[in-house]
């Protein structure tokens, strides 16, 4: 692809969102040096491509740091914003093609191709319980799990709660045997080659199962299948389903008295537009106050996990894109954050007991617990 | 030796605060403009004003340079370290301290950006906001007041270096010194009626100290804002337009606009006149009082206000106005550089002429903005000129029309606003020999080991 | 700059024989009784110097006001020119006449633009409009290529219109179209009023906005979900210059089951939308001219305001809505009335 990378004026519109609030690209926010922001970036890739520096290991992890949240593209005031994502995937893939990629993200890409998961666990270490779901032969949904839903206990959760509120609503769906990744961190991580291997095999099986209707529980499944299967088969998000589950009064519910708030995942947000369902939902529950954080929906601050960050971790630290969410979280006085994607899940639980009271619960159990 | 200097910084501000990387070198090596990469050999982000101090000291004993920078984004250079050394990047000094509303003044650190200090101010006081400039939200505030920087409070109340109401600096020498009322008492209301003991680091380009915190002066905020474009042909009857505007005092921003692209701005000059107000009698009353003083050059057909389509306003009114920064991909090259001339509004027909004689001379496009500085004391005049960072002869081409506007700005009788190294030697070239002197004095005396910001302002006495 | 080519047809008897002078005694903006006129207009006729040289504001009323169709705006017009007199300031006329001129970016020849084919001129900001099935199967061609340069009435210019046409007229010709809708009123009054005016070949069929829409929104009738609105139109000055047209406007508002209501400022009594009168500097008259248009607009109880002419809604959106009313380009309330299940309530 044609990089334009010189015409970055590192004016740094891109660090902030539209309100200027806070710095507003994780990896920025996490490193605070300049050569961390998406300009530094851009124009450290252009001298690394104009051989003015080598590669190395800080450059390595400069370069994947970046978590695809898509906030310098919402932010930059230039006319090639839309490309500046594609334009630091491309010196990802580049970085990949050449064997120069962390060794984090290459055990991540082999994992994938040959385990089906970027952890490389086997197939017996999938949660207990999806087992017992009903498998995929012509019903009115194909629901799928993901890999974060499958192995991580915080993901599994979010599924689980996912299909009791299904089963309430009376949907008919099913769930693959034998699910091929979905190929999202693939494409972020600009492993062109892997994420078409992933799509067809996708593709063929859905084809194959005469599929029709896909819904994902996690954003980033949701962002891929748009890619490649949109225009094949529906592709809908489960937060799209239960919003329209509640418009038809499928679900019944009762009194919440909570205040919460609600954190905008990055691969429904920023890269598909999608806002307003998931607080549809919240709406729709009796009692249950929504307060806004200030940086919210595509001003909404990522929480570190894009781009196989959820893996990789290359964000960690007292000032972790998590931590900092949380603590905005937590200057709304709600109790509870509300997510919809098993990746924010995992990197926001996780740094809850160090930084406050308040709850991290998946949409899916708020809906349940008040559809009793 | 490189080494122990490492681990005295580290030790300093913690390992994950220092680089001497080549990644951060080379980012911190340079800016956006047009002047010649220089490395330092650390960068380092103090958090503190203590582990300000304590960098300082080192440095000296060290015979080390300081650079200390903000956001860098002067396009001047005057953040890159000209002889090497540490680079002080202050952005994580970025807490809001005091807000004093009654007072009118805000307490900042050095690394408070324009956004978040705009986005504050909305937030807790909105009837407060300070004089921003067209920078980018990522501009620092103190970094932009330190090089008498102006915004859109400044043609009614001057340039944004006259708005400090308080400093603390670290001296190059390593105190730690409180500038105005702050040193004597809790409020951070008044550098005046003390000896002005900021004016030794206004302007100075941290060659005299850094700063760590700033009083700055806020100003009735307005519910209602809006703007009117004047246009006119004649660059002296502009000088006469603005002098009626400014009497008025019914003004918020005056600014000025002349360029060839689009092409319905080619041969006219714009004049934008600012208006706020709290109520729409408000606005419409200053409105009329506008229009009227400028009601001989309507009826002579000479000039007259153009009526705005939505999104061009809304471009106006954008705080800060994004199209500037846009300006930098004209060429499609991501890079424009100016010379930011301050002259007497008299001279803006002289001032303009020559900018196109120069974009002429060099086979270039170029653009103007303007801005007015008090009640017309004088005007910030750029020369502007974009370039294409990916073609070397636009990029020269650029840099000598920069060279020859500041020439024809000292020409002219103006001073150079933000300039760079070799454009500070121009002016200390022409200046008085006595206020020359002055400077080297005030230089030796606060900076004996000569380690801050070295390659700026220097005099040999 | 005098123009030979292209002269105007004017009968001077007519006006002699005229008893009523309409374009002067109807003036919305000129106090003049039928005395007065009738000196004025034989100062005009003859070539010399009169107040309505200097007072008048372009809103192009009398040229429908006239009953004998002699084209009383377009003699001011070149009248004024003839005299050098400039109804605005010297640096905004040269802002408009620089604004026309083409750059290297705008496309001379749109190759692949079939019929039905859309003229954008000017407004590159609403070719995202004209999408969905309102527009189904429409190619657009826009840029200064295509220009009609009818702006220049309002600015004492009107020999650079007849400078330009030509060169524009074969611009949209060389297309090999035979009818080509235009997006502005504006357009379309150039190319049927203004060049029969003056004489000017128009080798196409100029198709007026409101005729492609009408017959559109008739062939999607089954899905129209009627508005039940009450709505103020706004008449652009343009318009006055081919009111033949109008009826497709209320045939539209019939289908589409909107109510154009009944008001003061409508039809021949409209108001300028006021944005020229703003340029030509009459600032009280400007905001007295807004002023009482919504005012007449809320009086009457319209929910929204519809506009043809993108300058319009420019000029009047701001003020309409704090009014209370809605503003609304006229596609966009077609669309409004097709709009199916995307737009659901929520």
């Amino acid at each position: 692809m044609n990089l334009e990378l010189h015409r970055c004026f590192r004016c740094g519109w891109c660090k902030y969102p539209s309100g200027f609030e806070d710095y507003n690209c994780p990896s920025y926010a996490r490193f605070r040096f300049e050569s961390h922001s998406p300009g530094g970036r851009l124009w450290l890739i252009k001298a690394w491509l104009d051989k003015e520096i080598e590669w190395s290991d800080h450059l390595s992890e400069i370069l994947f740091s970046c978590v695809a949240c898509k906030n310098c593209v919402e932010n930059c005031k230039m006319d090639f914003r839309d490309e500046i994502l594609d334009w630091i995937i491309s010196a990802k893939s580049k970085a990949i093609e050449n064997g120069l990629a962390p060794p984090k993200v290459r055990d991540f890409l082999e994992n994938i191709l040959k385990y089906g998961n970027p952890w490389g666990l086997p197939r017996n270490k999938e949660a207990s319980w999806i087992k017992e779901l009903e498998r995929y032969k012509d019903q009115e949904f194909l629901l799928y799990l993901g890999c974060e839903c499958r192995y991580e206990e915080r993901g599994a959760r979010m599924a689980k709660n996912v299909v009791e509120v299904l089963k309430k609503a009376g949907i008919s769906f099913g769930v693959l045997d034998d699910e091929t990744c979905d190929g999202n961190e693939a494409l972020m991580l600009g492993e062109r080659g892997l994420f078409e291997e992933l799509a067809s095999k996708n593709l063929q099986k859905f084809r194959e199962l005469g599929v029709k209707r896909i819904v994902t529980i996690s954003p980033h499944a949701y962002n891929a299948m748009k890619k490649y299967a949109e225009g094949k088969f529906e592709v809908l998000h489960f937060t799209q389903l239960f919003s329209e589950l509640l418009r038809k009064r499928k679900l019944s519910l009762s009194e919440l008295e909570f205040k919460v708030t609600y954190h905008d995942p990055c691969f429904l947000g920023r890269h598909n537009g999608i806002y307003e369902d998931p607080r549809k939902i919240l709406k729709s529950v009796p009692g249950l106050k929504l307060v806004e954080m200030k940086r919210n929906r595509e001003n909404a601050f990522c929480c570190g996990g894009g781009s196989g960050n959820f893996v990789f971790d290359f964000l960690s630290g007292p000032s972790s894109p998590a931590r900092l969410r949380i603590k905005e979280a937590l200057g709304t006085g709600a109790e509870i954050l509300v997510v919809v994607c098993p990746i924010c899940k995992a990197m926001l639980e996780d740094v809850i007991k160090e930084e406050g009271r308040i709850e991290v619960k998946d949409i899916a159990e708020i809906v349940l617990i008040s559809a009793k | 030796m490189k080494d122990e200097i490492y681990k005295a910084l580290v030790e300093i501000v913690g390992e994950e605060f220092v680089s001497n990387r080549k990644e951060e070198l080379y980012i911190y090596s340079r800016d956006s403009g047009l002047s010649d990469p220089s490395f330092p050999d650390f960068v380092v982000m103090p958090k503190t004003v203590e582990e300000v101090q304590k960098i300082v000291q080192l440095a000296n004993r060290e015979k080390i340079p300081l650079v200390p920078a903000g956001a860098s984004l002067t396009l001047s250079g005057l953040t890159i370290p000209q002889r090497g050394g540490i680079v002080l990047d202050m952005r994580r000094m970025d807490r809001i301290l005091e807000l004093n509303r009654r007072g009118r003044y805000i307490v900042i650190e050095a690394g408070v950006t324009q956004g978040k200090l705009q986005s504050f101010l909305e937030e807790n006081c909105p009837d407060l906001c300070h004089s921003l400039p067209e920078a980018p939200p990522s501009a620092t505030v103190v970094g932009n007041l330190l090089i008498h920087g102006q915004g859109n409070l400044t043609q009614p109340y001057g340039f944004n270096s006259s708005m400090v109401t308080g400093l603390e600096v670290v001296l190059p020498t390593g105190q730690i010194c409180r500038i105005g009322s702050c040193s004597l008492s809790p409020y951070w209301f008044s550098i005046e009626p003390l000896p002005y003991l900021a004016g030794l680091f206004l302007g100075w380009f941290g060659t005299t100290g850094i700063v760590t915190k700033l009083g700055l002066k806020l100003f009735p905020k307005k519910k209602l804002r809006d703007v009117e474009l004047f246009v006119l042909e004649d660059p002296n009857l502009l000088v006469e337009a603005i002098y009626r505007i400014t009497h008025t005092e019914m003004a918020e921003d005056v600014t000025t606009i002349a360029q060839p692209y689009p092409l319905m701005f080619r041969g006219t000059i714009m004049i934008g006149i600012y208006i706020t107000g709290d109520t729409e009698e408000e606005l419409e009353f200053k409105r009329k009082i506008i229009w009227e003083s400028l009601g001989e050059i309507i009826k002579a057909k000479e000039g007259g206000f153009m009526a705005l389509m939505p999104e061009m306003k809304k471009g106006l009114l954008e705080k800060p106005m994004s199209s500037l920064t846009r300006t930098a991909d004209i060429l499609k090259g991501g890079g424009f550089v100016y010379c930011g001339a301050i002259i007497p509004i008299e001279k803006f027909p002289d001032a303009l002429r020559k900018l196109v004689e120069i974009a002429e001379r060099n086979g270039i496009t170029y653009a103007h903005s303007g801005r007015v500085i008090g009640r017309g004391h004088c005007m910030m005049f750029a020369f502007a000129f974009p370039f294409n960072r990916g073609d070397p002869e636009s990029m020269k081409k650029a840099k000598k029309a920069l060279h020859e506007s500041y020439a024809a700005t000292l020409e002219i009788g103006g001073v150079p606003w933000k300039p760079g190294a070799e454009e500070q030697k121009m002016i200390l070239e022409k200046m008085d020999r006595g206020t020359v002197e002055l400077i080297g004095k005030i230089k030796a005396l606060l900076d004996p080991n000569g380690i801050m910001n070295p390659g700026n302002w220097e005099v040999r006495l | 700059m005098a123009d030979k080519t292209f002269q105007l047809k004017f009968d001077r008897n007519l006006c002699e024989s005229c008893a009523t002078y309409d374009c002067l005694t109807r003036c919305q903006y000129m106090e003049i009784d039928v005395e007065t006129a009738g000196k004025e207009i034989r100062k005009l006729i003859n070539g010399e110097d009169s107040s309505v040289l200097h007072n008048c504001v372009t809103c192009y009323a009398c040229e429908e006001y006239c009953k004998k169709g002699n084209h009383p705006f377009y003699l001011i017009t070149d009248l004024q020119e003839k005299k050098g007199i400039l109804p605005a300031p010297k640096p905004i006329v040269k802002q408009w006449v620089n604004l026309a001129i083409p750059t290297k970016k705008d496309i001379p020849h749109f190759y692949g633009a079939q019929e039905p084919v859309i003229s954008l001129c000017l407004f590159p900001e609403y070719v995202k409009t004209i999408q969905g099935k309102l527009f189904e199967g429409v190619s657009i061609v826009l840029g200064r290529h295509f220009f009609c340069q009818l702006v220049y009435l309002h600015f004492g210019k009107p020999s650079l219109i007849r400078e330009r046409l030509p060169k524009i007229i074969e611009n949209i010709a060389n297309h090999g179209f035979k009818e080509v809708i235009f997006f502005h009123d504006e357009c379309y009054s150039t190319f049927t009023s203004y060049a029969n005016a003056y004489g000017i070949d128009v080798p196409f069929r100029p198709v007026h906005f409101f005729e492609y829409l009408y017959n559109r929104l008739k062939e999607l009738k089954g899905e129209i979900r009627p508005l039940n609105l009450k709505i103020a139109y706004q008449r652009n000055c343009s318009t006055r210059l081919t009111p033949e047209k109008e009826h497709y406007l209320d045939k539209i508002f019939d289908l589409i089951g909107v109510e154009r209501v009944e008001r003061k400022y409508d039809r021949e009594n409209a108001l300028c939308c006021g944005g020229i009168i703003r340029s030509l500097q009459k600032y009280d008259l400007f905001v007295d001219v807004q002023r009482r248009n919504v005012e007449d607009m809320v009086k009457a109880k319209a929910e929204y305001c519809v506009f043809n002419c993108p300058a319009c809604y420019s000029s009047l959106a701001e003020r309409v809505t704090k009014a209370g009313i809605k503003p609304i380009m006229l596609h966009e309330l077609c669309k409004l009335a097709l709009a199916g299940r995307e737009n659901y309530e929520g």
